[in-house]
């Protein structure tokens, strides 16, 4: 009892969406792992499928989701949970697609709850009926975000009292009246920014605990509508505004984040809080994934807990230790001064416009291909004047079957699946 | 929630001696505290994040269970660690603890 005039706590609360547990700097090595300067992974987030009600323009599932449909069977899950439970996770995420879709949820709550892990159900709502809700209840589920964004190919329409909205509604007055702490996740985009205000009166009517307002990450889905989705500079700072004037006046009641979009910055984020350092996610067929997006880059094998022990994934596989820590880093990173703190950005962002993911994650000022990000901006700025017209000239990409199929097809060609630079 | 009324409280009933020294302490929902073997550390958990504890701050959230108010949560804990003196930093850090919304 001699310290306690030192910090209680590491820098506590984030974002949601980012994987929110803390790194853990200081960690003592554990004995007998492989790579003793190697944390345990603190988040584990099980998407369970790929399948979803919804269609969103900005979903961060791989385009070529349709190949990847074979699931994991409830016996493999419960052996995901068990194993990373005995790593170390204990935040966990259910997702997905949409993991309601999954009728052995309950069985999976109760196991990871028994288990000790924190259990987030991260759903759109659709399924979310008062039985289900009852019986997560009582399986031991301690968390819901639900997501609110259109479900229809009406995307303009975003706030307008579609039958989406209106079931989301219901769902997020039933789940409070079952005792459930709510996250309320909106993705923020172009269409939907200047509703930021409804948007939280909203989060406040439902009784949400906490308020996600997170700008879309270009990966994925969002990548190909990028043109569709990007807002303008002048959005953000509005929306930024009244953010900052919600927490002024309604701090108390619910904890809003508002997560600023990558492009508009000049330092990278801390992607993941390192690669390899807290997060670990399985995909819906039991690809491990080092970050939600990572599938998207190629020539990194995924390992998978079908046939390799989630122990030697995390501590060994070539996936997980491709960007571990800073001895991979290339100029104008390795020698930065800044490198510990952002540990290089984001990899998926590094890929997409440089065609490089070991590179510096091109948001960075400092990175020579810096400019590729202030044209994305700079388009977005002269197009929001005829946002109508380049929605009719260049329709919105849903994320659907058909058209992961066909995306997939394509990647699949001599030269297919390039993007970016 | 407001928290900063409760912060108050807490801190006069540091300073008056008076009865809400005595009420019971209690983990806020939804947080949750438990014991982590892997990080040798108490942690507080919420809606998908963690607050990883040092030992002192882990050594008097446990014991805020709902059992016993923060006198006697002060005196345990000087009995526990042979310690004198304690209160005004254990005091300090309930304080905080009720401005985060960790306590009740």
């Amino acid at each position: 009892m001699t310290d306690l005039s030192q910090p209680a706590v590491q820098p506590a609360v984030q974002p949601a969406a980012q994987p929110a547990v803390q790194p853990t700097a200081g960690l003592d090595a554990q004995p007998g792992h492989s790579a003793a300067n190697v944390p345990p992974p603190l988040w584990l987030l099980a998407e369970l499928t790929y399948r979803c009600p919804l269609h969103c323009a900005f979903c961060y599932n791989p385009l070529d989701y349709t190949d990847h449909h074979r699931e994991l069977s409830t016996a493999q899950w419960l052996d995901v949970l068990r194993d990373a439970r005995a790593l170390g996770a204990v935040q966990l995420g259910f997702s997905g697609g949409e993991p309601l879709v999954r009728d052995d949820l309950e069985v999976l709550v109760e196991e990871a709850h028994r288990l000790g892990f924190y259990t987030n159900l991260i759903t759109s709502g659709v399924g979310l009926t008062e039985q289900r809700l009852g019986d997560l209840k009582a399986a031991g589920l301690d968390h819901i975000q639900l997501s609110f964004q259109d479900s229809t190919q009406e995307l303009n329409d975003f706030l307008s009292s579609t039958r989406t909205f209106e079931l989301k509604r219901r769902v997020a007055a039933a789940l409070k009246r079952h005792g459930f702490p709510m996250v309320m996740n909106c993705v923020l985009h172009r269409y939907n920014l200047p509703h930021v205000d409804k948007i939280i009166e909203m989060a406040l009517a439902l009784g949400a605990e906490y308020l996600e307002l997170a700008n879309t990450q270009y990966y994925g889905w969002a990548r190909e509508n990028q043109a569709q989705l990007m807002p303008t500079r002048e959005q953000l700072e509005e929306a930024e505004a009244v953010v900052a004037r919600y927490r002024r006046t309604h701090d108390g009641r619910c904890k809003i984040f508002f997560v600023v979009p990558d492009y508009f910055e000049t330092r990278p984020k801390r992607c993941m809080n390192g690669w390899g350092a807290v997060f670990l996610g399985v995909a819906p067929d039991g690809a491990a994934l080092p970050c939600h997006a990572a599938r998207g880059l190629p020539g990194l094998a995924l390992p998978n807990v079908k046939d390799t022990p989630l122990r030697e994934i995390w501590y060994r596989s070539d996936a997980f230790n491709r960007f571990r820590g800073l001895s991979w880093l290339k100029e104008p990173c390795r020698n930065c001064e800044e490198k510990e703190h952002d540990l290089g950005g984001c990899r998926c962002q590094a890929y997409l416009l440089t065609g490089d993911a070991a590179n510096a994650d091109p948001v960075c000022d400092k990175s020579p291909f810096h400019e590729h990000v202030v044209k994305v901006v700079q388009r977005a700025a002269s197009a929001s004047g005829t946002a109508t017209m380049a929605a009719r000239e260049q329709p919105i990409l849903f994320r659907n079957d058909a058209n992961s199929r066909r995306l997939a097809a394509a990647a699949r060609e001599p030269g297919g699946g390039e993007h970016g630079a | 929630m407001n928290d900063s009324t409760r912060a108050e409280s807490a801190t006069e009933a540091s300073t008056q001696s008076g009865s809400e020294a005595a009420l019971p302490l209690t983990i806020a929902k939804p947080f949750r505290l438990q014991w982590e073997a892997a990080q040798n550390a108490h942690v507080l958990l919420y809606p998908e994040g963690m607050v990883k504890l040092n030992q002192s701050a882990g050594e008097i959230l446990k014991r805020c269970d709902g059992t016993r108010g923060l006198d006697t949560l002060i005196a345990e804990l000087e009995q526990a660690f042979n310690a004198t003196g304690i209160g005004a930093e254990v005091r300090a850090f309930v304080a905080d603890a009720h401005r985060r919304g960790w306590l009740e």
